[in-house]
């Protein structure tokens, strides 16, 4: 069964505020989830590669040169910035990450 | 077998003057205007716009996917078009520029309906998890239509849509396909480019084509696959004509049936259909022959690590900075993720995220995403050590008919076992297709028959399909 600790931890790592009873249906339905996910732990994998993609490409380059589609103008700014839910310009607005020292 | 138009139909309407293109668009849009509130297939619809098609030479032929009206589920961007992805936090969120399939659907001048329900983030099996109501299954509105990709089955089931693009990461486009009584098509993994594809997890997830019969799917195919310089992960191979060689018998072809799939779970209407073609194959000149797949029945547990895992890392950009939802309550930085991220996100990708945070978080990622992608290899072996052996495996899609709304909400984890056909073959990253096989003896509902194939052999899979949906029409 996961801790409460290990469920609030969890929450900042993938920053989500969870409520207390989110907490508690979290709880149940990961400790349960985990459960089934432990049969893995029947099978010997000593010496097995892992798969981590199955198309055995290896080094996908392409040439060094601008691909030509997105071509950065005021129309492809305004299409992506003008997401933004806060902007101010052609520039995406954030709330400050250094703290100003007094 | 599926009612409406087919590709081919419209096709035909055209150049024999039946119609014209904004008139079979029109046609559609007026039926999704009467219709769709029954059903919940469609998030939002489109005014009819003149393709701009490129027309290779002057012949009056007129080209098989021109004006053909399709649906597009809606984790695949269209420029200037909402992208939702079944959630909250895109609520508003405006397509900035056109995935790569739908770049080339336009090339061949397709014409867009709209955009299709599905489960949010494509996390789900049923289209419950959509954050814009479930979409409810045609032959059955009390009932589910399958998910994630719910609303392009229905659309095209209920012949809202001639076809429609869904996505799937462990059967959710094969899956409601079964459950909607349509024809359902997951490429290899690497056919066709994820660009544009709100993704879930990266190493599972393609695009595929839903339709209402195999020659459809072939046509499709062929206009969505293809190396993209903008999907690293897309294969230089070339794309051949999925439709040439559809009416080419299958003597000889050697056939697998996993013991496997046939386990606890599966419901005896649906074995019944999936006997019945497995005859159907035999009386076709294949040879039927009995496998195993000794690891498959630990690539449910592994694909729920992997998925969440890779999707804790994919949604991480949903941070209420530079697109969507942001919350108003939000006085710091870190509140601003941890508002808007609570806020927007429902149970399903909430549940997810954690899970996958806490497998790949320090101590715990060699017990789970690394344990997971090994067993993930010896799945794959048992896959290509049988595939020496024969040239197609099949089975079940899904282990019962559509289920009631609300029937497995309560319980995430009985939803999940609904995926334990289709998962194994997204963790291969082999091509799979869903047959429609008949009805259910004692629910009359859609049975789906599943044909799997090896890397890249699209080919022999839709062959296969195509003479077996021959057989059974």
């Amino acid at each position: 069964m996961i801790s409460d600790k290990e469920i609030k931890h969890i929450a900042e790592l993938a920053r989500i505020r969870i409520t207390e009873k989110e907490e508690k249906g979290l709880k149940k339905d990961l400790s349960s989830i985990l459960e089934y996910i432990d049969k893995l732990n029947e099978v010997d994998t000593t010496g097995v590669e892992p798969l981590y993609q199955t198309t055995g490409l290896i080094d996908s380059f392409r040439s060094d040169e601008p691909r030509g589609e997105f071509k950065m103008d005021k129309n492809l700014n305004e299409k992506l910035v003008g997401q933004a839910p806060h902007k101010k310009n052609r520039f995406i607005k954030v709330k400050s990450v250094l703290e100003r020292k007094k | 077998m599926v009612n409406g138009y087919s590709i081919r139909d419209i096709k035909d309407g055209l150049q024999k003057g039946h119609f014209t293109a904004e008139e079979i668009f029109k046609k559609y849009s007026e039926k999704i205007r009467k219709e769709n509130k029954k059903i919940n297939a469609y998030l939002s619809v489109f005014d009819y716009q003149k393709p701009k098609l490129e027309i290779r030479n002057s012949t009056l032929e007129i080209p098989p996917l021109a004006a053909v009206p399709c649906a597009i589920k809606d984790n695949i961007l269209l420029e200037g078009k909402r992208a939702t992805a079944g959630s909250k936090i895109l609520k508003n969120y405006i397509s900035s520029y056109d995935a790569m399939v739908i770049k080339k659907l336009k090339k061949r001048g397709v014409a867009f309906l709209g955009k299709t329900n599905l489960d949010e983030f494509a996390m789900g099996s049923s289209t419950e998890n959509s954050a814009y109501g479930v979409t409810k299954n045609p032959y059955d509105p009390t009932r589910v239509p399958g998910g994630s990709s719910g609303g392009s089955a229905a659309a095209v089931a209920a012949d809202l849509a001639v076809f429609a693009l869904g996505s799937d990461t462990g059967g959710s486009i094969r899956q409601p396909a079964s459950l909607c009584g349509v024809v359902g098509l997951k490429p290899t993994y690497g056919r066709v480019s994820r660009h544009g594809l709100i993704a879930l997890a990266s190493s599972l997830d393609q695009i595929g084509p839903i339709t209402k019969n195999v020659y459809d799917s072939a046509l499709v195919l062929g206009a969505i696959a293809g190396h993209d310089i903008f999907d690293s992960t897309t294969v230089p191979e070339v794309v051949p004509d999925y439709t040439k060689n559809l009416g080419k018998d299958i003597k000889g072809l050697r056939v697998g049936v996993p013991k496997e799939f046939f386990g606890e779970g599966l419901e005896d209407e649906v074995n019944e259909k999936v006997q019945e073609s497995i005859s159907k194959l035999k009386n076709l000149g294949c040879e039927i022959v009995d496998i195993s797949l000794p690891h498959a029945k630990y690539a449910l547990a592994a694909y729920y690590i992997i998925v969440p895992c890779e999707a804790s890392a994919n949604l991480a950009r949903f941070d209420g900075i530079r697109y969507g939802h942001s919350s108003k309550e939000a006085k710091t930085l870190l509140d601003t993720y941890l508002e808007s991220r609570s806020e927007g996100f429902g149970a399903e990708p909430k549940r997810r995220i954690m899970l996958g945070t806490y497998a790949l978080s320090s101590g715990y990622y060699d017990a789970y995403y690394l344990k997971a992608q090994k067993i993930r290899a010896l799945i794959k072996k048992d896959f290509d050590d049988a595939f020496k052996k024969v040239d197609i495996i099949v089975g079940p899609t899904s282990p019962s008919v559509a289920f009631k709304i609300g029937e497995k909400a309560s319980d995430p984890l009985s939803l999940y076992l609904s995926d334990i056909y289709t998962v194994p073959i997204n963790l291969v990253g082999i091509p799979a297709l869903s047959l429609p096989c008949g009805n259910g003896r004692e629910s009359n509902l859609p049975v789906g028959f599943q044909v799997i194939g090896r890397p890249f052999d699209e080919e022999t899979v839709l062959r296969v399909s195509y003479q077996l949906e021959q057989a059974i029409i």
